[in-house]
């Protein structure tokens, strides 16, 4: 709450309590669309969409919570759900989807893989999402009970309802792609490859 | 022991090296340079009639003084056989074998992976690329034994080299049937598939 009322001076005099009071009211409706009609985007590598897929059949069922519609197209996705461990080999692919999922997005990653690197240590396996694309919510387990996925998603509305429209974070904003729309840029790569994340070994091959 | 040991004895003489038995399975072990023909003479000599490859594979022992194993598990299938051949290779030298897809289309991909994890070469193979690492990939071959786990480059390194390669350009032109789409693809992906083989792709990086 307190992001709103700070953003509410009004040429020099006191907070302006209805202005807050209208954005209060469309954030609350915005985020309570958003949080409850999550379209998942499920990029399925391992054991995890075993469980995954448990989680959307009909005994767990997410789509209790508005995951309904499973988009195997990011252009239609709200929600990037990386289960599984990801190889180097496919983190050109999962850059490219987040890319192209139309803002406001979000990233669960899903078990130890996807959110470590997990028991694979080794050459293959990109140590951790997080240092491809942004995570927001991270479920561990290998691979995590449906029960886990879903309060991972629930942790995921908690955050979504916490989001304002009003505090200037561009949400809009599109991942620039060269003229050729295959690769990500030489800059953004640089960027994107710095060391970062909960990963461990980020600076040297040990 | 498998009675095909004897005739491939018979048949070839020297370049057959030492067999032995090990749970069940015969291991014959046969000289590099008569590779080819040993595995013809056993896919078409009516009484062996080896008709399927199961696997090309590739072992290196911890033992740096053991050669470098390059190996084929055969099967017969009517006659319900198994016989495996190794071919040693010293790892310090040229690791080189015959090609053995002209006998079975189907080791295209599995000789394709061996190049790929150990870097033996094939000759006479008609597309040795990478299989399972991107064809950009220069750290080496990831199972010898002098190849660290987590790869020579370290993670901040492997995440660049791996975001900056094009997944699409991996592919042959067979394997995407863009070969009528080729002048208007981009010309780094041109060039890529024009070049098609492995080692020019890292001389030139």
């Amino acid at each position: 709450m307190k992001r709103v009322i700070e953003a509410k001076e009004v040429a020099g005099q006191s907070p302006n309590y209805l202005l807050a009071k209208v954005q209060d009211l469309v954030d609350w409706a915005v985020n309570a669309s958003r949080a409850n009609s999550l379209w998942p985007m499920p990029f399925g590598t391992a054991c995890c969409a075993i469980e995954f897929m448990a989680t959307a059949a009909s005994r767990y069922d997410f789509a209790r919570f508005g995951m309904e519609r499973q988009a195997f197209s990011p252009r239609q996705a709200d929600v990037l759900i990386c289960a599984g461990r990801l190889p180097f080999k496919l983190a050109p692919v999962i850059r490219r989807i987040y890319d192209q999922m139309p803002q406001p997005k979000w990233v669960i990653s899903m078990g130890a893989c996807a959110s470590t690197g997990g028991i694979f240590d080794n050459y293959a396996m990109v140590q951790g999402i997080d240092t491809i694309v942004p995570v927001d919510v991270y479920v561990p387990g290998c691979p995590p009970r449906p029960e886990g996925l879903l309060y991972g998603v629930l942790l995921l509305h908690k955050k979504i309802k916490g989001e304002s429209l009003f505090d200037g974070v561009p949400r809009r904003e599109e991942q620039p792609l060269d003229e050729r729309g295959l690769r990500l840029p030489p800059e953004t790569i640089d960027e994107i490859s710095e060391p970062f994340g909960n990963s461990v070994h980020q600076f040297r091959s040990a | 022991m498998n009675p095909s040991v004897e005739a491939l004895r018979a048949t070839f003489g020297s370049a057959i090296g030492r067999a032995l038995e090990s749970c069940g399975d015969t291991i014959v072990y046969v000289r590099h340079d008569a590779l080819l023909a040993v595995l013809a003479w056993l896919r078409d000599t009516p009484d062996q009639r080896y008709d399927y490859l199961v696997d090309v594979t590739a072992v290196e022992y911890r033992d740096r003084e053991r050669p470098l194993e390059v190996v084929y598990n055969l099967r017969s299938l009517d006659r319900r056989v198994d016989l495996r051949l190794k071919v040693e290779l010293d790892p310090a030298g040229d690791l080189t074998v015959d090609s053995v897809v002209p006998l079975w289309r189907g080791a295209d991909w599995l000789e394709r992976e061996t190049f790929d994890m150990f870097g033996i070469t094939f000759r006479g193979h008609p597309d040795l690329r990478r299989i399972l690492m991107w064809d950009t990939y220069v750290e080496g071959y990831p199972l010898r034994k002098d190849f660290p786990l987590r790869g020579r480059f370290s993670r901040a390194e492997q995440v660049r080299q791996a975001l900056a390669a094009n997944p699409e350009a991996h592919y042959s032109m067979e394997e995407l049937s863009i070969a009528e789409a080729y002048e208007e693809l981009p010309p780094d992906m041109r060039e890529r598939l024009r070049r098609g083989e492995r080692g020019k792709v890292a001389d030139s990086e």
